[in-house]
């Protein structure tokens, strides 16, 4: 191990600047990094050293002749396999998908490419992203970085594990319901989810369109707000796409991290995201936080989301029913796998076979569901009601927002659980993400950043907060706020508490997959 | 595929209503597709004018064409719609190869347009008022070639090879309300309506609405009801039909084929039927039954169309006079006699005159061709008129006759050269070297090889027997093989008569 | 009580094209009863006077230029990851249904 894989994507990127390091030492430690500890965790699903190392040859020649494309030219990336990209494979954790080369690159990517942004590799997660412990990813899960015999959250769990383990400096997530925030807050990372039609959806394999966001992960404010800054903005491609000038989100997060940012600030306590449900030590963490905000001069005050109640089956309508429709396309004939049935068969029979073959439980179960609540008969009570929640929820954030300038929960109720404890219970899983699922709902941003760790079971805990639509800013300068006392009391990111594993021999859970079925070494 | 016993349409009249609805698609002439930036253009390269989203592939998303929107918005305005100050897309869900997303997108409950009124023409001159429902934009689908099996076509095939370049290719779906009381002029009406729907579109620019390459595409609904009863019947659709000479048809053969099975005691199966050109008959297709679920639910990829007051002003304030009023126009300028002008709308060739016309040929050349050779040699080719030859090359047939390079019976052999593809009139002409001989020279050299051998020619005219020139003229015009211009010949033939 | 029985979960999945085995058509229809009887309860807080939201942040007449793009495709990568094509067009199995 070296120490750069130890650094912010930030301190890289003044160490590349002034000419400290270079982008294929970094990129180099990062693939070591990979190398030793990835057969453990699986973060990734595709690596290809050859290609990183070329683009870290590009950025050195580009600083070497004094034209880096950005300040982060030569920092290593992670991309969720949710984002196509023509030079690695595309699979979003699907068999469907094995091996599939996209003709194209997802927006974000091109952006990252044209900040000179290095890519490691792809990182794993629940197939087509519907999970939240990356468990249903069909090339065997991702371990949890704090006990690798615990999950580490989903869909975006490959992502948020890389940066936890020091793999990447940070990653590209998307999250439809927490698929960012929750992993970041059961591995002690940093996930926001922001505004949504603020970062493009071009390229991102769609799971529920009106809910899709794409966002960084790291283990920093700073540093998701340096990848937010890159990939955010208008883009033709994505009709959802906000034509907003957005301010410079690292300059929030740098400024909120200023000594009396916090004063006067008025945070709102949802009152419905406490109880039985959530974990004592999840609690305690989320109640230090808010006493540390208020003696840093912010306001605490109560706040009722009653509509909150029905937002997760809003949700688990609104979700299946747009995915039902988006994973139409999986059908064998213009790209992905075919399934081959004895004398041919008819196309329908292929299309059927394909499907029942190439999904896995958790995809059928959802497209089934939003089969259903699309059908004739049914639309109006299901599709329709939810919608309408929807707007309830909408109003429940206006009027909040009408007197806080953020919201604060517990980004998840409890902390990382074993591997195989929830696949059989779908509505267990499901309720994880109560937190997380009303930002998706109303479109507004989210951001998750560790509080600390649970007494109970030394695993980390995420704090989250919401803001009105188009105040992403505000959350940055929020996060890094409270993050930079946070830090102060424990002498540095909380990723850095982490236990070492990497001697760890990976205990075999019932429905681990070796890695070997990945991917990885590239073609 | 055997013809089902049809009976007397007559007959069928006598004890049955037909009732009637049109659903037409027409392909908007953008530059490029619906929902993405490709060009909108097929018959090239097979998947050569597709994007990412025209193929569906992952991750990517669609944006609306503004050029579309205001085309569709024009063609609801021209046929008399209210536009919706705010309408949806939404996805239509089914599997089918030819789509690439397995959903078509396109709009259920809020169309673009609601609510209109087009008023069709019969050939004896009588207006029938036919009341619009909607008009609705949506994409059209890729193209299936199956291959294997006798006939090409999907029973029997063996596997089937599917090209996305008309993918998304911007549609305007034009959906009637029924239509009752056509009675015997229901297969005319139909003919009527969908030519009428057809220079509305021509008049406004916005499709090359050729009806053989798909650019418009009918759906005709029949139903039949007894005599005396309100309850309707049960109604068939008949798609693929790509003329509007086999529009007229379908109708008529579904009132004769529904009418002998209500007759005999059967019941009409509610279905889509293909129509056949070539045997001129319908074949049963998919029944329709609650397998037809859709499940429509609002695009959350796109976003509501609101367009502004303003915008729909500018739209309607530019929109091309109606129908009639150009007819009524049209027949003056071009001086044309009732029957020469009821005879040009009749044969749906109002559009190509226009077109030939405005290329610089005279109205009555160019009533000539459309209604005279190009008429005869599109009925014994059992084609359309329109099919055959544009109005351009027509117009430059003529201009070369008004030269005075061609003569009549020379024009007559380019115009089937370029029908036969063989190039435009002026290369054809260089190619066969067929310019009419204007050296009189030449041609009096050969009257008087023709007088030589009939004597007694001169000596009649004198008499007053004009006439008797046509056999010398006949005789020049042999030995020139054709290449004079007769009017010439006969001129020097009676010079020489007055000599 | 949700309306799930075997035989829905079987028109469903026709519907969905996903052919699926006899053992989960059973899982899936005590799953989905379950589900279901979840979710179905967003109806009772849906009231009639409250309009449906659609998307999260609302925008109107959301459209693009009508022109070609460096978007476009060569055939080449169109084809490049389709099982089956034939130099320019993807290739499938006979098709059993009628054109829609």
């Amino acid at each position: 191990m070296t120490d750069l894989t130890r650094h912010t994507a930030a301190e890289l990127a003044a160490q590349l600047a002034d000419g400290t390091t270079t982008s294929v030492a970094v990129t180099q430690a990062h693939l070591d990094r990979i190398a030793a500890v990835d057969g453990t965790i699986h973060a990734f699903l595709h690596v290809n050293p050859e290609l990183s190392l070329a683009a870290a040859a590009a950025s050195d020649a580009r600083r070497a002749s004094g034209k880096p494309l950005s300040d982060l030219d030569g920092v290593p990336l992670a991309i969720k396999d949710v984002l196509v990209t023509t030079d690695m494979p595309s699979t979003s954790g699907s068999k469907i998908l094995e091996g599939w080369m996209s003709p194209y690159d997802a927006t974000v990517v091109t952006r990252a490419r044209e900040a000179g942004l290095v890519p490691l590799g792809k990182t794993n997660m629940d197939e087509f992203a519907m999970g939240s412990s990356t468990e249903h990813s069909a090339y065997g899960p991702t371990r949890n970085p704090w006990d690798t015999d615990r999950i580490p959250g989903g869909s975006g769990g490959g992502s948020a594990a890389a940066v936890a383990a020091f793999e990447a400096p940070f990653a590209l997530g998307s999250d439809t319901g927490g698929s960012i925030r929750q992993p970041a807050h059961i591995t002690g990372t940093v996930g926001m989810k922001p505004t949504y039609g603020s970062v493009s959806r071009y390229g991102a394999i769609a799971l529920a369109s009106s809910l899709d966001q794409v966002g960084p992960c790291s283990r920093t404010v700073l540093d998701a707000a340096l990848l937010h800054d890159v990939i955010g903005g208008y883009d033709r491609h994505d009709s959802t796409s906000l034509k907003d000038a957005w301010p410079s989100f690292a300059e929030a997060a740098r400024s909120g991290a200023q000594p009396g940012s916090l004063k006067g600030l008025k945070v709102g306590v949802v009152s419905q995201y406490a109880g039985e449900a959530f974990q004592t030590g999840v609690m305690t963490r989320f109640r230090e936080s808010l006493e540390m905000l208020a003696a840093a001069g912010a306001e605490i005050v109560d706040v009722s989301l009653p509509s909150v109640e029905h937002a997760v089956a809003a949700y688990y309508l609104i979700l299946p029913a747009e995915a039902s429709s988006n994973l139409a396309k999986f059908d064998s004939v213009r790209f992905g796998m075919r399934a081959t049935i004895a004398g041919g068969g008819t196309v329908e029979q292929v299309m059927s076979a394909t499907r029942e073959a190439g999904f896995g439980p958790e995809v059928k179960r959802r497209i089934i569901l939003g089969t259903y609540a699309l059908s004739a008969g049914y639309y109006d009570a299901y599709y329709g009601s939810a919608q309408k929640v929807r707007t309830l929820i909408q109003r429940d954030f206006d009027q909040a927002f009408a007197s806080v300038d953020v919201l604060a929960t517990p980004t998840a109720p409890t902390t990382a659980w074993k591997l195989g404890e929830k696949l059989d219970d779908p509505l267990a899983m499901y309720a994880q993400d109560i937190a997380t699922i009303p930002a998706n709902l109303a479109g507004i941003p989210g951001i998750s950043i560790p509080s600390g760790i649970a007494p109970e079971d030394g695993l980390p805990v995420g704090i989250q907060f919401l803001a009105p639509a188009r105040h992403d800013a505000k959350l940055y300068s929020v996060a890094a706020g409270l993050e930079a006392l946070l830090h102060a009391q424990w002498g540095g990111p909380l990723t850095s508490q982490a236990p070492d594993f990497d001697t760890a021999v990976p205990t075999q859970s019932a429905r681990s997959v070796s890695p070997t079925q990945s991917t990885r070494g590239g073609a | 595929m055997a013809k089902a016993k049809l009976m007397d349409f007559d007959k069928a009249l006598e004890l049955f209503e037909p009732v009637l609805g049109f659903e037409v698609h027409v392909e908007l002439n953008t530059t490029t597709k619906m929902f993405s930036s490709a060009p909108n253009e097929f018959g090239g390269e097979p998947n050569s004018n597709v994007t990412p989203v025209c193929l569906g592939l992952p991750g990517s998303l669609p944006v609306v064409n503004e050029q579309a929107v205001r085309y569709s918005i024009s063609l609801g305005l021209a046929l008399g719609c209210s536009i919706a100050p705010s309408s949806r897309f939404a996805r239509k869900n089914y599997f089918y190869p030819d789509l690439a997303k397995n959903y078509q997108i396109s709009q259920f409950d809020e169309p673009i347009a609601f609510e209109g009124k087009v008023d069709v023409e019969l050939s004896d001159g009588r207006i029938v008022s036919v009341d619009i429902e909607r008009a609705h934009m949506e994409e059209d689908a890729g193209k299936l070639t199956h291959v294997g099996g006798a006939t090409g076509r999907i029973q029997g095939a063996e596997y089937s090879l599917v090209d996305y370049n008309r993918a998304g290719v911007p549609l305007v779906e034009i959906v009637t309300k029924v239509i009752y009381g056509a009675e015997a002029d229901a297969p005319e009406l139909a003919k009527a309506y969908v030519a009428t729907i057809r220079d509305i579109v021509v008049a406004l620019g916005i499709s090359d609405a050729r009806m053989e390459r798909g650019n418009l595409r009918c759906d005709a609904n029949v139903s039949l009801r007894p005599r005396g009863q309100e309850k309707l019947g049960t109604r068939t659709e008949t798609k693929n039909v790509n003329s509007l000479r086999s529009v007229e048809r379908a109708v008529r053969y579904e009132i004769q084929r529904q009418a002998q099975i209500l007759s005999e005691g059967g019941t009409i199966v509610q279905e889509t039927r293909h129509w056949h050109e070539d045997t001129g008959a319908t074949s049963a297709g998919r029944p329709k039954s609650d397998a037809d679920d859709y499940r429509y639910f609002p695009e959350p990829d796109l976003l509501p169309v609101e367009p502004s007051v303003e915008l729909i002003e500018e739209l309607r304030a530019a929109l091309p006079e109606q129908p009639a009023e150009r007819k009524r126009r049209l027949k003056a300028e071009w001086g044309f006699s009732d029957l020469e002008f009821q005879d040009v709308v009749n044969s749906g060739l109002l559009s190509e005159l226009v077109a030939t016309v405005s290329a610089g040929a005279s109205p009555q050349a160019a009533r000539k061709w459309w209604t005279g050779e190009i008429a005869r040699i599109a009925n014994a080719a059992d084609r359309e008129p329109t099919e055959l030859i544009t109005g351009a090359q027509v117009a430059e047939v003529q201009l070369l006759v008004d030269e005075g390079v061609l003569n009549d019976r020379m024009a007559r052999q380019v115009l089937e050269a370029v029908i036969a593809g063989e190039g435009s009139a002026r290369e054809i002409v260089d190619a066969k070297g067929l310019a009419v001989v204007s050296d009189d020279g030449a041609l009096i050299a050969a009257i008087d090889t023709a007088l030589a051998a009939q004597p007694d020619v001169l000596e009649k005219i004198r008499e007053g027997k004009v006439q008797a020139a046509g056999a010398v003229i006949g005789a020049v015009m042999q030995a020139m093989q054709g290449k004079a211009d007769a009017a010439r010949v006969r001129e020097l033939v009676l010079e020489r008569a007055q000599a | 009580m949700s309306d799930i029985s075997e035989d829905r979960v079987r028109h469903l999945a026709g519907l969905a094209r996903i052919d699926l085995t006899n053992d989960e058509v059973t899982h899936l229809t005590a799953e989905l009863s379950k589900i279901v009887d979840v979710v179905a309860t967003v109806s009772a807080a849906a009231t009639d006077d409250i309009p449906a939201t659609s998307h999260p942040i609302p925008l109107t007449n959301v459209y693009r230029d009508d022109v070609v793009t460096d978007d476009v495709l060569t055939t080449e990568q169109a084809l490049s990851g389709a099982p089956e094509h034939d130099g320019s067009r993807f290739k499938v199995s006979a098709i059993l249904g009628e054109e829609q």
